[in-house]
């Protein structure tokens, strides 16, 4: 029988038995940026290929939550740090090594253009909005003629945030779990599957829905193969991310990740819109929450299980 | 310059006294500590094998913290020692989650705290808190750099490991066995 | 001509005699303390940002440095340099030292005891108040059954003080558990055979050592600072250690060869060694032939004691024990087959030990380099002070003439003179209780209790509420050793030296010195003349003069050193040296033993073995821990909170132990623990033991850190095999199972 024991010292329940410094706040605001990310990007995409019309929800309607989702977001990015008066100094530095750096002014950046978006789609939800002001309907008129341009870098900007809330966590070697080139890719796939979904629960209009549920339906498909490549990928490693990946393949996290995340939030999802698309009767909103409350949980449990992730000690 | 420090596995009996030093040398409060003291046994009664020894932060030529820090409150300071500039950490957490070693904890007032090295009694050329204060002289310190220290000899002549090597950050803590 | 120590000891007639004489008396002045005079106790020479002390938190007694901050404030405690002790290395007790002083547990204000006896109901008393009680309580015990009937339990540097306003009210009865409950075997054991006990710090010579042989003693886990220092030294210099351990300690990890032996049977083992060392004639013929007495009886002794006799006894192979005492006597006489130091095991501890001193004879270690050397050290010159009443009797006599060979008192035997069925006509009244925690620190916890109730008079000093404390009838908070003056340290070493203690800060609370209680209750009970000196620092001084320093001086050097007056720590070669026994030579067969009618040369006797279902209690130390005392510092809990009982694997499969699961324990003889205690399912315990560590299960609520914690491995011991040569208190044949629900059984 083997120990490996603290003798003393350390004693901090934040990093012993095992490590829990991020609890919901990363997890939600990961989520959120993700969202916002999925949101964005199809707004920019559709609005580029000049099918605003047949897509109003996607290009004009969503992205005015998503000023809300980003404040939200960075709010909680505000809650989880210890030393808060001194958020401040995130926008003294640049530092490209550091994808907290980065995000932070990925977000700097987005949010100001996602809060225009939504101030030249404002009407979409008040139809008698009035700027008031001269100068500022002058402005908004401006902005419209080059709504084209914002929309390429709204695109791009929010694949850089979805590809960020992966790396966040691929970036940390220490934890195996994490340091995975996948998990930026995933989790900007289940970014834009969180924003295709939410379109569909706000679009009234059925062609829309349709669209975006089989969007999401690809998307879940890329998803489940990323899944299976990482796992695939740890199993074929060395032991240390072996013991990873064990933490879903009969470890702690083994029900809630197949369960929750695969099964109700990916494959139960894809098969209610596959049965929705043969236009058979199913609540048409099922598909979309399930596929939200799995992008939720998925990020909650990469969190902790990353957390819980470590190298053999020699 | 490069400081380092070395661990002598086989006398170290593992008695927290470099825990105890440093909180007191340091103002580390009651519930938090900069180092502490592992022990791992391997066999089965009556072949066993026991390794106690006193863990800090590595102070790696590659750290992950410094590299993750998003305000550069985490940095290398003289010799190599890594440090964190209180007024630049804004508590992300992120160089907590890079380390291999959990060497750092949150400071109840907020900031991200860890070993120094004691590099405020190494200005004055005196050993770091825990390794003045080592009842069975296990731990050294010294600069690698010079071919002539205790630490350069002690790396040429005893046989080491360092830390999850394979996490290439390069410590500079050095377990003698 | 005087050419060494011994010629010198002989002429003085075995006095006390030391390097300074000249004691002269020390007319008292003209008032007793007065209340301003009470108080220069604690005037600090506020420029000093260091100030000296020797550390309290063990006996071990460490010379160091207090330092301050830019506010006064006590921040850490580091070692003195020049301090043989520690070399400038305090342990991690010494170290979180600060603890004590900060504990906002401490005990603050006399208290007096306002309902019936351990139901823990006080109210807050004044200083006059609770010394007029005590001295009023024991004016009334005098009167009805003498002084005599009185007695002090110490442990610590306070006990000096209290001794002597005992033996000036009239009562011989001063004890501490450190004797009979710890290293008494040991002295009785080495004086005689030597004539010269081991004290304290052992005289052990670890640091040349080539060889050391540990016999379930844990240093690393003991935090005996100097010798845990200088066994690192030897493992530098790749000494070979035997650990002779049915645990897998930690001085066992770092031993070339570890006997995982069978408990209780280390006699056996010893007694083989000294078979094979003398039939394979690998003993220092030489110095034996010189030194000893009793060689052929030894020899005759242990001839049928061979290996393989002692293979089906201790479960050691015979090539091992033959292999590991030809290592022993390869590297002697730089061999130290140690003594250790808590040693009252199995009731026939002073016979193991007699062993074990014989089995250095053979070695020659004794007096020679890497052995044990010859400690030397200063004696203070005390003020010279009126006589002592002679007491008409002690708590010996109590003890139906047994235990005549204890060369210090039982405080266990005090507790047998406290219950009036112990066949004494007049059994002891009063207490004072200094420093020590009895109910944990000595076994049969039903005894002490029933002795207790017995009492006219509890009085507990110390600096923490502790078991001992709730029964009191009156508890005198004392100041932590940061916050007072104490008798200089003059503990033996290499070279004499004696250190300073003086307070780093005032004390805190209404907590007083030891000296300052004693001094002002000998004015209530009319012993002013034992005490002439108004305060501690001018007794101090008046004593640092006549060694040629002064306190000034100790106070910036706090450590200070002689040269030893002979050229005497080890035996030249060839010298005649005469040794303090009936023959004047080490006495393998020893004639004190034999004249009192015990066995003149150790034999093996079987002990009990553990029931079906039941395991051996084995209990030690970890080294951030002293006993009880330490169990609620704050710097010390942080380092390690509670204890847990280490089982091994084979036994935790049996009885699906799980890593952390919390278990009550509970003894052959019913007693179930106060509290339950986390599993620790490792390797390094033997299947037939559990181990753990002493000083956890606190039961007092005032200790908000301690209490609760753990569980107390005395409450387990209420078999207590007693040793007849001096009364020791066997504690190891004690057998416990696991009970999953304090209720009902497991």
């Amino acid at each position: 029988m083997n120990e490996d024991l603290i003798v003393s010292g350390r004693m901090n329940p934040l990093i012993d038995p095992h490590l829990g410094v991020w609890e919901w706040q990363i997890p939600s605001y990961l989520f959120l940026g993700g969202l916002a990310a999925g949101i964005l990007f199809f707004a920019g995409l559709f609005a580029v290929w000049n099918k605003e019309e047949q897509y109003p929800t996607a290009v004009r309607k969503a992205p005015i939550l998503v000023p809300f989702i980003l404040v939200l977001g960075l709010l909680f990015l505000f809650l989880d740090l210890k030393h808060k008066l001194y958020f401040w100094r995130l926008y003294t530095t640049i530092k490209l090594e550091s994808p907290m750096s980065w995000g932070a002014w990925t977000l700097m950046a987005i949010t100001p253009l996602s809060i225009v978006w939504a101030g030249l789609h404002i009407r979409e939800f008040f139809p008698n909005w009035d700027w008031k002001f001269q100068w500022v309907k002058d402005g908004v008129n401006w902005l419209n003629k080059y709504k084209k341009e914002m929309a390429w870098a709204m695109m791009t900007l929010a694949l850089i945030l979805g590809v960020y809330t992966g790396i966040l966590f691929s970036a940390f070697n220490a934890r195996p779990l994490w340091n995975t080139s996948i998990l930026g890719p995933l989790f900007l796939i289940s970014g834009l599957s969180t924003g295709a979904a939410s379109i569909v629960l706000l679009s009234k209009v059925k062609a829309e829905r349709h669209m975006f549920a089989r969007i999401d339906l690809g998307l879940i498909a890329v998803e489940l193969f990323l899944i299976i490549h990482m796992f695939m990928g740890f199993n074929a490693g060395t032991q240390t991310k072996i013991n990873a990946a064990d933490l879903f393949m009969g470890g702690d996290f083994t029900a809630a990740f197949w369960v929750l995340v695969v099964g109700m939030g990916l494959v139960i999802p894809a098969i209610l819109e596959i049965l929705e698309m043969r236009d058979k009767k199913v609540p048409y909103a099922a598909a979309p929450v399930l596929v939200l409350i799995g992008g939720l949980i998925l990020r909650f449990i990469l969190a902790h299980a990353g957390q819980m992730s470590h190298w053999v000690m020699n | 310059m490069r400081y380092a420090m070395a661990v002598d596995s086989k006398k170290c009996v593992g008695c927290s006294d470099c825990v105890v030093a440093c909180q007191t040398e340091n103002n580390v409060p009651i519930g938090y500590a900069r180092d502490w003291v592992r022990e791992i046994n391997h066999g089965i009664y009556p072949e066993l094998h026991t390794e106690l020894r006193s863990e800090r932060c590595n102070h790696c030529d590659n750290a992950p913290c410094v590299r993750s820090c998003p305000t550069g409150a985490s940095h290398y300071a003289e010799g190599g020692i890594v440090k964190v500039a209180e007024e630049k950490c804004i508590g992300c957490s992120a160089c907590i989650i890079s380390c291999p070693y959990d060497a750092r904890y949150i400071h109840p007032k907020g900031y991200v705290d860890k070993c120094t090295f004691c590099d405020h009694r190494v200005k004055d050329g005196e050993d770091p808190a825990c390794v003045a204060v080592c009842p069975t002289k296990c731990l050294y310190f010294g600069d690698l750099d010079d071919p002539n220290s205790e630490m350069s000899t002690l790396l040429r002549v005893r046989k080491y490991k360092t830390l999850i090597p394979e996490a290439g950050t390069d410590p500079q803590l050095y377990i003698l066995v | 001509m005087v050419k060494s120590r011994r010629d010198f000891i002989k002429i003085s007639a075995l006095s006390s005699a030391g390097l300074f004489v000249g004691n002269q008396v020390v007319k008292a002045t003209s008032s007793v303390a007065g209340s301003e005079k009470q108080d220069s106790d604690y005037k600090l020479p506020s420029e000093l940002k260091r100030t000296p002390t020797y550390c309290e938190v063990c006996f071990w007694k460490c010379a160091g440095w207090v330092h301050k901050d830019e506010d006064g404030q006590i921040k850490k405690i580091t070692g003195n340099n020049l301090d043989l002790n520690s070399n400038g290395r305090f342990c991690p007790r010494g170290t979180g030292g600060v603890g004590m002083y900060y504990d906002e547990d401490r005990l603050k204000y006399p208290l007096i005891r306002t309902e019936e006896r351990g139901k823990q109901t006080f109210r807050r008393a004044s200083w006059d108040e609770a010394f007029k009680y005590i001295a009023d309580k024991m004016a009334k015990i005098k009167e009805e059954h003498g002084a005599e009937a009185t007695a002090l339990f110490t442990h610590g540097s306070g006990g000096k003080h209290f001794t002597k306003l005992m033996k000036g009210f009239g009562s011989a009865n001063v004890a501490a558990p450190s004797y009979a409950q710890c290293r008494g075997p040991r002295e009785v054991a080495f004086i005689a055979t030597y004539g010269q006990g081991i004290n304290s710090p052992e005289n052990t010579d670890i640091r040349d050592t080539r060889c050391m042989v540990l016999i379930g003693s844990h240093i690393g886990e003991n935090m005996h600072n100097g010798h845990v220092q200088e066994m690192s030294d030897a493992i530098d210099k790749n000494a070979t250690i035997i650990t002779v351990d049915p645990r897998f300690s930690t001085a066992a990890s770092k031993s070339k060869y570890w006997l995982p032996i069978k408990p209780a049977t280390d006699i056996a083992l010893l007694l083989a060694w000294i078979h094979v060392i003398i039939n394979e004639e690998l003993y220092d013929k030489k110095y034996i032939e010189q030194h000893a007495y009793g060689f052929d009886q030894l020899k005759a002794h242990v001839q049928s004691m061979t290996p393989e006799w002692a293979y089906g006894i201790t479960t050691i192979k015979p090539d091992v024990i033959r292999e590991t005492v030809r290592e022993m006597a390869k590297a002697a006489p730089a061999t130290i087959v140690h003594p250790g130091r808590h040693v009252t095991w199995y009731g026939d501890d002073t016979q193991r030990l007699r062993a074990v001193a014989i089995l250095n004879a053979l070695l020659g270690s004794w007096g020679r380099r890497g052995g044990f050397y010859m400690p030397d050290k200063v004696s203070v010159p005390h003020a010279k002070l009126p006589p002592f009443p002679k007491p008409e009797f002690t708590w010996r006599d109590a003890m139906d003439g047994k235990y005549q060979l204890a060369d210090l008192a039982l405080a266990n035997g005090m507790c047998d003179a406290t219950i009036p069925t112990s066949g004494m006509n007049r059994s002891i009244k009063g207490w004072i209780v200094n420093g020590t925690n009895l109910i944990e620190t000595l076994p049969d916890r039903k005894k002490t209790l029933a002795a207790i109730q017995n009492l006219d008079l509890m009085v507990v000093v110390d600096t923490m509420p502790m078991e001992i404390t709730g029964w009191a009838d009156v508890v005198l908070p004392e100041c932590t050793y940061l916050e007072r003056y104490d008798s200089i340290r003059d503990s033996q070493h290499r070279e004499p030296t004696i250190a300073l203690r003086m307070p780093a800060a005032k004390p805190k609370y209404e907590s007083r010195s030891a000296w300052w209680m004693a001094k002002n209750l000998s004015r209530y009970m009319g012993l002013e003349q034992y005490f002439p000196f108004d305060t501690l620092e001018e007794e101090l001084d008046h004593e640092l003069k006549q060694m040629g320093t002064s306190l000034a001086e100790m106070q910036q050097v706090g450590v200070k050193k002689w040269k030893r007056a002979y050229d005497d720590i080890y035996f030249k070669d060839g010298e005649a040296v005469e040794f303090f026994t009936n023959t004047g030579k080490i006495e393998l067969y020893s004639t004190a033993f034999a004249e009192a009618g015990f066995d003149p040369m150790p034999t093996y006797t079987a002990h009990p073995e553990p029931p079906q279902g039941y395991y051996r209690l084995i209990y030690g130390r970890a080294p951030m821990h002293t006993f009880t005392r330490t169990a609620n510092n704050p710097n010390l809990t942080d380092l390690m909170s509670e204890n847990s009982v280490w089982v091994n694997p084979k036994v935790a499969r049996e009885w699906d132990l799980k890593n952390g699961q919390e278990v009550y324990l509970q003894n052959q003889d019913n007693v179930v623990s106060s509290f339950p205690i986390k599993v620790r399912v490792t390797e390094r315990i033997r299947w037939d033991s559990v181990y753990m560590v002493h000083g956890f299960g606190h039961a007092n609520k005032k200790l908000s850190r301690a209490y609760g914690r753990g569980a107390s491995d005395a409450e387990m011991i209420t078999n207590v095999m007693v040793d007849p040569i001096m009364g020791g208190t066997g504690m190891r044949g004690n057998f416990v199972t696991f009970r999953f629900t304090k209720g009902e059984e497991a």
